[in-house]
């Protein structure tokens, strides 16, 4: 047994699994600070995000020494690989929930708008996608992986319907253009959100599977199960 | 030009322990293919099959089907046949030691019976020592030192250009980097690359990254089973079977 080397994985999953729960708070938060228009929270994001940046250059460091060191091959390797785009992705999912409270802020200090967009309701799809993702890397499990990837459209739909029905507000109230645009900002980054658990899902896949299905390219089902 | 190398329902034992059991594989011409898998496996039982050096053993024997291109090595044909065709290089550099090393070269001729003229012989020699990429390191020497004063890494080189001499179809080597440094391993690795122009190339190997490295093919063995062949990336990066995939990752092993 390489046990140093195992140990060495270990220790990269657990940092991730920091990593994933603040970037899953990150988003939570932001959409509370949406919500109940709270600046305290649009402030925590922000101070958050710091902790995000620092754990993703630990945990690509942590990678790229165990590649160096360790040679690692075939799940491991994949494993490893893995761990870096997820981390990626992660990081970004942080960058958005900025995203999210710079336009909450601006948000707050314009005077509140009934807009014609259902923020709670991707809120929560975006959310649960970005949970149900780390839980297929948690668990090892493609299917749950898969199960990511059917919701990614459902977002999609609801980031269009936003699109339509906040352009629509803005040509006929242009009053309140700039609080429509700000909510069409946050539809648009949540949609991105769901994006990046999407891909995280995807490189659940390629660990657990070995099978590469971006872009709907590959299918799953068809490869080798091979789990650590 | 190298030729493939067919096996099919080989066994071998050594008196009553069955240490090969039902191995079929190929090896195709002209590539490299690599034998992994943990001491005691049947590795180098294997390939020792492949040139019948595994018979010279007292009491080994084996059974099963292993063609050489289109010959049957073990049905119709001599030993000394089998292995002008497919020569060997061993784990630890065996030149003979009190021979300088053109001589050492030359050897592989004579030994093979094989008597060319003297200008012959010498192109002969020049044109193997520069096939094992020795050459510009022994050239001005070769006449008056001896093989065993050569560091390690040249010494194995000496006895890839003894094998090369003779023109065979395949190349075996048994570990042929185990007891070499670093820069001597990386210069043999580079070798291999060239010699797959010319011949087919079977290497048994304890280093996996080697086996990455060099190697289009890869085999891993396991209690005397090949337990998976196949395309050397599909076997590091998403081997089909758990055992191939616990030894390579060092679960076990």
């Amino acid at each position: 047994m390489r046990t140093k080397f195992h140990q060495g994985l270990e220790d990269l999953r657990d940092r991730l699994l920091r990593m994933g729960g603040l970037a899953e708070q990150a988003v939570d938060r932001a959409f509370e600070a949406y919500r109940d228009r709270d600046l305290a929270k649009c402030h925590s994001v922000l101070e958050g995000e710091s902790k995000i940046n620092e754990l993703e250059r630990g945990i690509d460091e942590a990678a790229f020494d165990l590649i160096a060191m360790q040679q690692p091959t075939a799940v491991d390797l994949r494993f490893i690989l893995a761990v870096v785009k997820i981390n990626s992705d992660l990081e970004r999912v942080g960058d958005q929930s900025v995203n999210i409270v710079e336009r909450v802020m601006d948000m707050i200090d314009l005077p509140f708008v009934d807009l014609p967009v259902d923020i709670p309701r991707m809120a929560s799809a975006t959310s649960a996608m970005v949970r149900r993702a780390l839980e297929s890397f948690i668990e090892g499990k493609a299917e749950l992986a898969q199960a990511v990837l059917e919701m990614d459209n459902v977002v999609d739909r609801m980031r269009d319907e936003a699109f339509i029905n906040l352009v629509r507000k803005m040509n006929e109230t242009p009053s309140v253009t700039q609080q429509a645009l700000d909510a069409l900002l946050i539809a648009r980054n949540l949609e991105r959100v769901a994006d990046h658990a999407t891909n995280i899902a995807e490189d659940v896949i390629f660990w657990v599977k070995g099978a590469d299905v971006r872009h709907n390219v590959g299918d799953p089902s068809t490869d080798a199960e091979t789990q650590t | 030009m190298g030729v493939g190398i067919t096996v099919e329902n080989l066994n071998a034992w050594f008196g009553k322990h069955h240490a090969l059991h039902d191995v079929s594989m190929i090896a195709d011409a002209n590539k490299c293919t690599a034998i992994i898998g943990p001491s005691g496996c049947g590795k180098s039982t294997f390939i020792r099959c492949l040139n019948r050096m595994h018979e010279v053993i007292p009491e080994a024997r084996a059974t099963g089907s292993v063609r050489v291109g289109e010959v049957d090595i073990y049905n119709g044909t001599s030993a000394v046949q089998v292995r002008r065709r497919v020569g060997m290089v061993f784990q630890r550099p065996n030149p003979f030691p009190s021979m300088t090393v053109f001589d050492n070269v030359a050897a592989g001729l004579k030994l093979n019976g094989i008597a060319p003229g003297k200008k012959e012989l010498e192109e002969l020699v020049e044109r193997a020592l520069r096939g094992a990429a020795l050459w510009d390191e022994v050239k001005d020497t070769m006449k008056k030192k001896s093989g065993a004063s050569l560091s390690g890494g040249q010494q194995q080189r000496l006895c890839i250009a003894r094998t090369m001499a003779v023109e065979p179809e395949v190349v075996l080597m048994d570990e042929p980097c185990s007891a070499l440094d670093p820069i001597s391993t990386g210069k043999i690795e580079e070798l291999i690359f060239q010699l797959k122009e010319k011949f087919t190339i079977v290497i048994v190997t304890h280093n996996m990254q080697q086996a990455a490295r060099v190697a289009e093919f890869t085999g891993f063995f396991l209690m005397g089973r090949l337990i998976e062949f196949d395309r050397t990336e599909k076997v590091f990066t998403k081997p089909s079977d758990k055992r191939t995939e616990d030894y390579i990752t060092g679960r076990f092993g």
